[in-house]
């Protein structure tokens, strides 16, 4: 029998599954959408984990759960918040004091992670969607393409759009005008992910070291050029950053 | 595994205390044994109770709401007759119970809907907001309205500002005599200033319990039993709560009974309850076995000033000095010293939407105080109006506050702490 550590983290939008050996390496991950099957989603992700690493659940030793849907996760031994599993995956693939911003689908935190990998403190923004992943599927709906291109159509801007509103609701009608005005939608689409670093520089100073974890930056990778290019930041993003969530709870499980 | 958690049993007496309370009401409001007053719940009570008010309050209606979760669906109603979804939402959700005919009185006291006043009377040391709820009531009922305006926020408290409040508080007894019908009797004054000063010394006590480790009391108790505090100030009944209170927390003390199982941790409330989710929150708490020891809203109805020898004047000093009516310098002195009193390891701050009054957090507290190495954290939420709150979010944050504690406590039980699958 294997000895194997499983992470899941059931976030609002997706929900993903890292399993990893005894020595802490990954040997599978799973992702589905979160759905309104929670537990189905969390079964799906496990499985596919468990097929990728070539083993049986039966090989898995202890699970830890973690995200807003983390009490969905039935074969969970226990749960850790996103707050500490984003500290503990992101300190896994870069050792040392750093700042974890993770962006998620409804809300995005930023963590603080002191040199012994433990996190300090974190901030999570309020309850709207500014500085979130929905706050980019609504606006590209306005731009008629899929939220995923918006990445790419940005890093082919030419021009600094900076939108006037954080609503959701006003900078969709503020993309009215400016389609209408002759912008190009290359600019508009790098407003757009500016206007998140935007949020999330509001939120907490930030400064040293910072790791770009969660959905966003996985589907938006241009958004790490904006963290640098505007704010002048030193920005490292992991591999998977979407799934550093469910590492973090994987190395839970492994202690 | 810790012991499971204990009840207060004092909360039998309570709930007798509360229900004589409102009975009264309803005999002066429905069978006219009585005239009755509107307080509001940092008002001078003291001075309607000495006319032989019955003293109803309002904001103890708006709490009463939000903690049934009525508020979401009252607050609408108020909104549509102009009244923003931005202020106060006792007073929005108050305002809209009244305009739909609603009132959690009928069920639990018995009342046939909030009782007609005969006169309002606020003091606006906590907030505007209270004088436009009274207006709205004045204009509705055409009875007299009459208030103190106090200055705001204050400093140290100087002799301009007593004297000023002093003088304002004079003014209030010619026309509450005439609503009252009878003249204020200064030895019955001084009688009810005594035994409101012996009530805030007693409710003083009972928090004061929250220093002990463990603590024998939380927030979220202290939340419920505070009525009579707010409500009897000044009355008998609320002096002879207090002392069976008092003797059952230290009677916990000696006994090693802990509000909170097991606490491990040991937080500060600061702004508003969310009342609607006082037992969510609590019950959260003890899973996490953290415990609110100490908050300034229930610290809010401690007035050391008062004095029977000084009647007036002590009001105007104990009323004008509250937390809510200080500057920011001197509420982060006050904070400071209880955690270093109660031996908190973190300050949580409820951003409470609708109250930007006793929202604490918005100029820089929480930044001041984590860089003086208090840990802080903020949440967004409300105190009734539930639209404003996320159960997820605030779950999720107390859960990484608490686990960032444990951490940083350097704790044997750092290691390993998550929290298991029962
Ligand atoms: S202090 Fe806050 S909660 Fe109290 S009446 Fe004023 S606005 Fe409402």
């Amino acid at each position: 029998m294997r000895e194997l550590y499983l992470g899941v983290d059931v976030g609002s939008w997706s929900t993903k599954a890292v399993l990893i050996d005894g020595q802490r390496r990954p040997v599978g991950k799973g992702i589905r959408r979160s759905g309104v099957d929670l537990a189905r989603a969390t079964e799906e992700c496990r499985a596919e984990a468990l097929a990728a690493a070539g083993a049986r659940a039966e090989d898995i030793r202890r699970a830890i759960a973690t995200g807003f849907g983390r009490d969905a996760v039935a074969f969970a031994n226990g749960f850790r918040t996103e707050i500490s599993c984003h500290a503990r995956g992101a300190f896994h693939h870069f050792p040392g004091e750093m700042t974890v911003v993770d962006i998620g689908g409804q809300d995005s935190k930023v963590i603080r992670v002191g040199a012994q990998g433990r996190h300090m403190s974190f901030r999570m923004n309020r309850k709207c969607a500014a500085g979130t992943g929905a706050f980019l599927e609504e606006t590209a709906i306005k731009l008629s393409v899929p939220s995923e291109k918006l990445s790419e159509l940005a890093a082919r801007s030419t021009k600094r759009i900076q939108l006037g509103s954080f609503c959701t609701v006003f900078t969709s009608t503020e993309i009215l005008g400016l389609i209408r005005r002759g912008e190009r939608v290359e600019d508009i689409a790098r407003g757009l992910l500016a206007s998140v670093a935007a949020r999330i520089v509001e939120m907490e100073p930030l400064s040293g070291t910072v790791v770009l974890t969660g959905g966003v930056i996985a589907h938006q990778p241009f958004l790490k050029e904006i963290f640098e290019q505007d704010h002048g930041l030193r920005v490292l993003v992991p591999p998977d950053p979407q799934f550093i969530g469910a590492l973090g709870a994987a190395l839970y499980a492994a202690d | 595994m810790p012991a499971a958690r204990v009840e207060i049993k004092a909360s039998a007496e309570l709930k007798r205390v509360m229900a004589a309370y409102y009975e009264e009401i309803r005999q002066a409001a429905e069978e006219g044994k009585g005239k009755v007053a509107w307080c509001t719940s940092v008002g001078p009570a003291e001075i309607l109770y000495a006319l032989g008010f019955r003293v109803y309050f309002p904001e103890n209606h708006g709490a009463m709401l939000g903690a049934a979760r009525l508020s979401s669906s009252l607050i609408p109603a108020a909104n549509s007759i102009g009244y923003s979804p931005d202020i106060c939402s006792y007073l929005t959700s108050d305002i809209g119970a009244y305009l739909k005919g609603e009132t959690p009185l009928k069920k639990a006291y018995g009342l046939k809907s909030i009782p007609r006043p005969d006169v309002l009377v606020y003091n606006t040391n906590q907030c505007r907001d209270v004088q436009d709820w009274f207006s709205f009531y004045q204009r509705e009922f055409n009875v007299p309205l009459v208030g103190v305006s106090t200055p705001h926020p204050v400093p140290e408290l100087g002799e301009a500002h007593v004297r000023a409040v002093e003088a304002q508080l004079e003014s209030l007894i010619e026309p509450l005599e005439k609503v009252a019908g009878t003249k204020l009797d200064t030895a019955e004054l001084r009688k009810v200033v005594a035994l409101s000063r012996e009530c805030s010394d007693l409710w003083g006590r009972v928090l004061r319990t929250g220093a002990h480790i463990p603590s024998p009391i939380s927030f979220f108790d202290g939340c419920i039993h505070m009525g009579p505090a707010v409500v009897l100030r000044g009355r008998k009944e609320a002096v002879e709560y207090y002392k069976i209170l008092l003797a059952e927390l230290e009677g916990r003390i000696k006994d090693g009974v802990a509000a909170v199982p097991g606490e491990r941790i040991r937080l500060y409330w600061e702004g508003m309850p969310v009342w609607g989710r006082l037992r969510d929150l609590s019950e959260l708490c003890i899973s996490l076995r953290a415990c609110f020891v100490v908050s300034t809203y229930c610290n809010s109805w401690i007035f050391d000033e008062l004095d029977p020898s000084r009647p007036l004047e002590s009001m105007a000093r104990a009323y004008t000095k509250l937390f809510i009516n200080r500057t920011e310098q001197i509420k982060e002195a006050y904070i400071r010293e209880l955690v270093r009193e109660f031996k908190v390891h973190g300050v949580v701050f409820h951003d409470s939407k609708t109250c930007p009054n006793n929202a604490n957090s918005r100029y820089g507290m929480p930044r001041r105080l984590a860089g003086a190495g208090i840990p802080t954290l903020t949440f967004n939420g409300d105190l009734c109006d539930l639209r404003l709150y996320s159960d997820a979010q605030v779950r999720t944050s107390l859960e990484a506050f608490v686990e960032q504690l444990t951490g940083s406590a350097g704790a044997q039980e750092a290691k390993g702490r998550g929290q298991e699958r029962p």
